[in-house]
């Protein structure tokens, strides 16, 4: 079995509401997927279909082989699932967060309470086995939803927006721990709208958009198909930047008018700076960077807001 | 089954975290009523009930009523906050058990604590010199189906209602009516016609009046076993209501 998830034309509709509006997803043994996009674009709903709590409303859906509306309980003694919102036992030590989570999974307490201190070794908590979980820090909190996501040893864990809300260094800790199972071959499928995440943890990601899968592929190739290989951030001193982006016409491939900045996608940053001298342009400042995958995600899930 | 057994466990293991405040008020409890309705109120009721003394009279009621009270108190905010607050319910979902496993391990948990608390409440009865019949052990079994008829459907209600505030109009319009209605402390047979159809619709009449036969050596007869099917009627009834609500809640 190579294929861990296999989607074709998945479907999932709330009453008149269609949150997944048939998407192809294939993920293979031993990699990370990234599911990106904004809020309501359909990342979660897919997530609850993959991780069998929630059924399809139609098309093909297939994890590890299984059929999720038959084998449910099955597929999931395989999976391991970290939701985006933490839901410890506040009451139980951190310990016996691990311990009565595994026994769910019909492992004996021995083994539970021997795995358990592994993660939490491996999760950076065991001097914390037996404290409470109310008084744990968010990274903490967030670390020991993984370790409990891991119990069950599972061939996949479903991580959803595992970093949202945490600080830069829990972030890093949790991408570093992410990272160490990636290299342990655990498949590993997230949620994310942070692009630093999504280009540190994936191989290869969709980046979806109302439902539908926008664009596929590896972050690079994601960005050398959707943006240039770098772009200038031109800031000028004035009320609108509007005027200045007609003396800018056909400097690179692209230009996005900001309100407080104008983006000039081009393939080389250098050259397009000494360009915008040539046509005696002052900007305030410049700044020549390469194309992240934030700039393939704004543009084709564009700029405006979705709440 | 025995996933469903994994949950229960799961229920013990967060009950020896707070057994201690619990115990306190199952131990208390019993014993202020006891000494407020059963020696206060006594006194004044000379004659006994239907030629039995007053204590001996109500002690089976309060079990059942005891019983009851836990239920609605393990089956109102602990389900509600099991969806709402903790989300206890949805990460159960994630792990490879079904939505029997995991409202059938509650319910376990919930029949586990009303047979402690009716089993504590005949033990004080026991004390207090209010136990007469060596049949008075089946009052425990006997009001746990009392408990698990009331406990079923509220949690059905519990799991239904989108907020808090629902919680204690359950216990204010049906629970405090159930309680004084249902012949805990004076006979249906006092109550108006109409307050009577209350006592026999509701289940606690029916635990009450079972409870009382095996606690005062009466045989049941047919009509207790009526009693039983009714309760059981309730028990299968909320099971069927629950599962249906944590199914739209849980898979969806």
């Amino acid at each position: 079995m190579d294929k861990l998830i296999h989607a074709h034309g998945l479907i999932k509709r709330f009453g008149d509401f269609t949150a997944v509006d048939g998407i192809d997803v294939e993920v293979r043994r031993g990699e990370a997927f990234g599911f990106l996009g904004p809020n309501g674009a359909g990342k979660s709903s897919t997530m609850r279909m993959i991780g069998c709590v929630s059924p399809p409303t139609g098309g093909v859906l297939k994890i590890l082989g299984l059929d999720p509306r038959r084998d449910g309980p099955k597929i999931r003694a395989r999976l391991g699932v970290c939701p985006q919102l933490d839901n410890l036992d506040i009451e139980l030590t951190v310990r016996e967060n691990l311990t009565t989570y595994a026994r769910f999974f019909g492992i004996p307490r021995k083994v539970a309470r021997r795995r358990a201190d592994e993660l939490l070794e491996f999760v950076q908590l065991a001097e914390r086995a037996d404290s409470k979980v109310e008084p744990l820090s968010g990274g903490m909190k967030r670390r020991l939803t993984i370790a409990r996501a891991l119990v069950n040893e599972p061939e996949m864990v479903l991580l959803d927006e595992p970093t949202t809300g945490l600080d830069p260094q829990a972030r890093h800790l949790v991408w570093e721990r992410l990272f160490r199972l990636k290299q342990q071959g655990v498949t590993l499928v997230l949620t994310t709208h942070y692009m630093d995440e999504a280009e540190q943890l994936c191989d290869r990601l969709v980046v979806m958009d109302g439902g539908r899968i926008a664009a596929e592929g590896s972050p690079r190739e994601l960005i050398e198909r959707y943006s240039t290989r770098e772009v200038v951030e031109l800031r000028f001193a004035a009320e609108s930047q509007e005027p200045y982006a007609e003396k800018l016409a056909g400097l690179g491939e692209r230009l996005e008018v900001l309100p407080d900045r104008v983006l000039l996608y081009v393939d080389d940053g250098d050259e397009a700076t000494a360009e915008v001298q040539r046509r005696s342009l002052m900007p305030a400042s410049v700044l020549v960077r390469r194309s992240s995958l934030e700039d393939v995600f704004l543009h084709l899930t564009g700029r405006t807001l979705v709440d | 089954m025995t996933a469903g057994a994994y949950v229960f466990e799961y229920y013990l293991v967060n009950y020896r975290r707070t057994w201690r405040a619990s115990a306190l008020s199952t131990l208390v409890m019993p014993l202020l009523t006891m000494v407020g309705f059963g020696l206060g109120v006594g006194a004044y009721v000379t004659g006994g009930v239907a030629g039995v003394p007053y204590l001996d009279w109500i002690v089976p009621g309060l079990i059942a009523s005891t019983a009851v009270q836990t239920a609605i108190g393990e089956s109102l905010w602990p389900v509600f906050g099991n969806f709402e607050w903790l989300k206890v319910y949805f990460a159960q979902a994630a792990a490879p058990l079904r939505v029997a496993d995991i409202l059938g391990g509650h319910l376990a948990y919930m029949l586990f604590r009303i047979v402690v608390s009716a089993a504590v409440f005949l033990g004080v009865g026991v004390l207090f010199g209010a136990v007469g019949s060596w049949w008075a052990p089946l009052a425990v079994p006997v009001a746990a189906l009392a408990g698990l008829a009331v406990a079923a459907p509220t949690v059905a209600y519990s799991a239904t209602v989108g907020s808090e505030s629902y919680l204690p109009i359950l216990l204010r319009f049906a629970v405090l009516p159930m309680s004084l209605f249902s012949g805990v402390f004076f006979p249906v047979e006092s109550l108006p016609v109409l307050l009577r159809w209350v006592a026999w619709l509701l289940p606690l009449w029916h635990g009450v009046e079972l409870c009382r036969d095996a606690m005062l050596g009466r045989a049941p007869g047919l009509i207790g076993l009526w009693h039983a099917i009714y309760l059981l009627a309730w028990c299968v009834l909320g099971w069927r209501l629950a599962h249906s609500r944590f199914r739209r809640r849980l898979v969806i």
